[in-house]
């Protein structure tokens, strides 16, 4: 399968370890990944709060590059998607608007046109069960992630608005994580923070507000016997990894538990060594998870 | 049709602890979760306790948890939260609200936390100069920005969702935000700027939203709380160019202006100048900002440890190869002068029940109808009109 595939800035920033993990997975679940390496950032909320049409128009330029691939665009950042949804709703709900945000591309020589259901923007997750398929994810793990604890943390763009974000069609978007993650041969651990939010959008605006919160969900995973938790979303993996040493402060007590990207996890079970898919670029160190993982192989 | 529900039983008074009680209850699937509640205690145990009055939607009062999500009792059908439910088994699990002490089973204290905080917000006019003889008269289309904020009841279902109240009581909270625009976003209103500044500077004011969309998912009214706090930072920090204390302002500005600048998101500059409102070099010299550089140096120093930065990539960022079209779409839209938003809520959205068809879009409301303009201080009573 190919897709018009849009990275997001932090996976080629701060977390080159997803950007790195996706391109070496790729093969194996027979997504081949033409890259929109022109466009631009999403705005991840904030553009949005400053200006709509101006958001609205940078994310048709994305859109509008990726329609000239010709084939459906995958992104793998939570918050890309619930940012990029939003501009969709508005460019798809209203043709006189959408002119309008065109007339901005045009001298690019660009258009965005109305998705629909014909054309979509999907967060990798959703690609894997809608468009590959638990079944046939299941048929290309080599090595089940049997004894593997994991907890899933989806992000919050990726769950509400629930109205904007295809749940009418698939109702069980909320609990894809789950299901990938069985599909994986791990166990999935049930605790309060999965659909919570990590704190992210507010580390420097309210500190203790953000941190608490990350430090919080982290204890739950960790005291519901979660080995590593997963997520769809850099975002939230810079909030519950490399800030975890400040979260401790705030939730006043130890924590260290690594925080996998997604394609980190498929990675894995598809059969790639944690070096080639950045496990020692997390600031919690996945040793433990290494180890658990070798054992899966030598038995 | 038998339904299971499954209640969060609480009394204070008995000095015992709280507990669940598994109750069943005839009724069609159709009829509300409110409708088995009252059936239960006139069938079987008056004790329990729930407050409700006008059982459609309207008043508010029968806010509670269902299935972990806040909303009304009393527009929840007994068929829809049966299905809906992962227990699979369709219990229908009905608790308390989040974030508020409870009083007895599913009553809980509205007057401690979410009255309280409507207070805090000032939620009257403020009007300057003599009043007039008769009503203050207002452009219709002015109040138009503000329809979505003065449709809450005030039922609490956002107070009782919302994460950042989870991890910080002291937050004003979505409802009470929400409750800000009305009066921010109101013509007559002669505080406008003193609202923005005293929620900007608040540290669990505005900028204590953590974004999570909570909120607006379980609004029973479609008022979207937090996109009316994103209303008010837009107001604060584009109109009013209020410098708060807590990097509201300096963070907009700085991601806006990264992005400008290279197209994507340089991440390590984001931090230093959302401490200095926005500004890089201000953000090496500025004692606040370098107290806050400092507090962050333990991150930083991880960061660079685990491999996820390196120093190169910190202070050098790639601008992208079309970048002089990114900086075109900014002036165009900046040199517009005035803010256009589609509101969907009053527009209404086309897509919603059709069939994603061709001719979908033929009946949408036109832009000229929809599309509001948000201006500056200047423009006094022109908020809200339409663009034409």
């Amino acid at each position: 399968m190919k897709v018009a595939y849009w990275p997001g800035c932090v996976s080629r920033g701060f977390t080159p370890e997803l950007h790195g993990s996706m391109a070496a997975v790729a093969p194996r679940l027979d997504l081949e990944l033409i890259e929109l390496d022109r466009a631009n950032c999403c705005g991840a909320g904030v553009i949005a709060e400053h200006n709509q049409e101006l958001v609205d128009t940078l994310n048709a330029r994305t859109f509008a590059m990726a329609q000239q691939t010709g084939v459906q665009m995958m992104n793998i950042c939570s918050t890309c998607q619930g940012a990029q949804s939003e501009c969709q709703q508005r460019l798809d709900a209203d043709p006189d608007y959408r002119a309008m945000i065109n007339s901005h591309l045009e001298p690019e020589g660009l258009t965005y046109e109305r998705g629909g259901r014909e054309w979509t923007n999907k967060n990798l997750l959703w690609l894997l069960v809608e468009d590959i398929g638990l079944d046939a994810l299941q048929e290309k793990v080599v090595r089940p992630l049997e004894g593997l604890r994991v907890a899933p943390f989806y992000g919050c763009y990726i769950v509400r608005p629930t109205g904007r974000l295809g749940y009418d069609e698939f109702p069980e978007r909320d609990f894809y994580l789950d299901q990938v993650i069985e599909a994986l041969g791990a166990t999935t651990v049930d605790y309060a923070g999965s659909h919570k939010c990590c704190g992210f959008p507010v580390i420097t605006m309210a500190r203790a507000t953000s941190l608490r919160q990350a430090g919080r969900h982290l204890a739950d995973a960790i005291d519901a016997g979660g080995d590593c938790l997963v997520t769809p979303c850099p975002l939230c993996h810079l909030n519950l990894d490399l800030q975890q040493p400040e979260a401790e402060k705030y939730v006043e007590r130890g924590l260290g538990i690594p925080v996998l990207h997604l394609p980190q996890l498929l990675g894995l079970a598809l059969g790639l060594e944690p070096g080639e898919l950045g496990m020692d670029k997390h600031v919690v160190r996945t040793r433990e998870v290494q180890r658990k993982v070798a054992e899966l192989v030598a038995a | 049709m038998s339904f299971d529900l499954k209640v969060r039983r609480y009394d204070p008074e008995s000095g015992e602890s709280a507990y669940w009680q598994d109750i069943q209850v005839e009724l069609g699937p159709e009829r509300s979760v409110l409708d088995a509640i009252l059936k239960f205690k006139a069938d079987t145990d008056n004790s329990l306790g729930i407050r409700c009055s006008c059982q459609a939607a309207i008043c508010g009062s029968c806010g509670v948890r269902i299935n972990g999500q806040s909303r009304l009792a009393c527009n929840t059908q007994l068929g829809v939260a049966s299905e809906e439910g992962r227990s699979k088994d369709g219990t229908i699990v009905v608790e308390p609200m989040g974030n508020m002490p409870v009083l007895k089973d599913l009553i809980v204290d509205m007057d401690a936390v979410h009255w309280k905080k409507i207070q805090r917000v000032v939620p009257w006019l403020l009007p300057e100069g003599e009043p007039p003889e008769r009503e203050y008269v207002v452009p219709a289309e002015s109040m138009i920005d503000i329809t979505q904020s003065m449709a809450c009841i005030q039922c609490g279902a956002c107070v009782s969702a919302c994460l950042s109240m989870e991890v910080d009581p002291e937050f004003v909270g979505p409802a009470a935000l929400a409750k800000a625009y009305r009066f921010v976003g109101d013509p007559r209103d002669s505080q406008t700027e003193e609202r923005l500044r005293d929620l900007a500077e608040d540290p669990h004011g505005i900028y204590d939203c953590t974004h999570c969309f909570a909120c607006i998912e379980v609004c029973p009214k479609d008022v979207a709380p937090m996109s009316q706090i994103m209303r008010l930072r837009r107001r604060a920090s584009g109109d009013y160019g209020i410098k708060d204390s807590n990097n509201g302002y300096g963070h907009e500005k700085a991601f806006v202006d990264i992005v400008r600048k290279y197209g994507t998101l340089h991440e390590s500059q984001l931090l230093p100048r959302s401490y200095a409102d926005g500004s890089l070099v201000k953000s090496q010299v500025r004692p606040d900002s370098l107290k806050q550089l400092a507090e962050g140096l333990p991150t930083v120093i991880n960061g660079l440890r685990s491999g996820k930065v390196s120093p190169v990539k910190a202070i050098w960022h790639k601008k992208l190869p079309d970048q002089d079209q990114v900086r075109r779409i900014y002036h165009e839209v900046e040199s517009r002068g005035e803010r256009i938003e589609l509101n969907l809520y009053i527009v209404g959205d086309e897509a919603e029940g059709d069939e994603w068809g061709p001719d979908a879009g033929a009946e949408a409301p036109a832009m000229g109808d929809a599309a509001e303009v948000a201006t500056g201080p200047e423009a006094g009573t022109e908020q809200g009109a339409a663009v034409q």
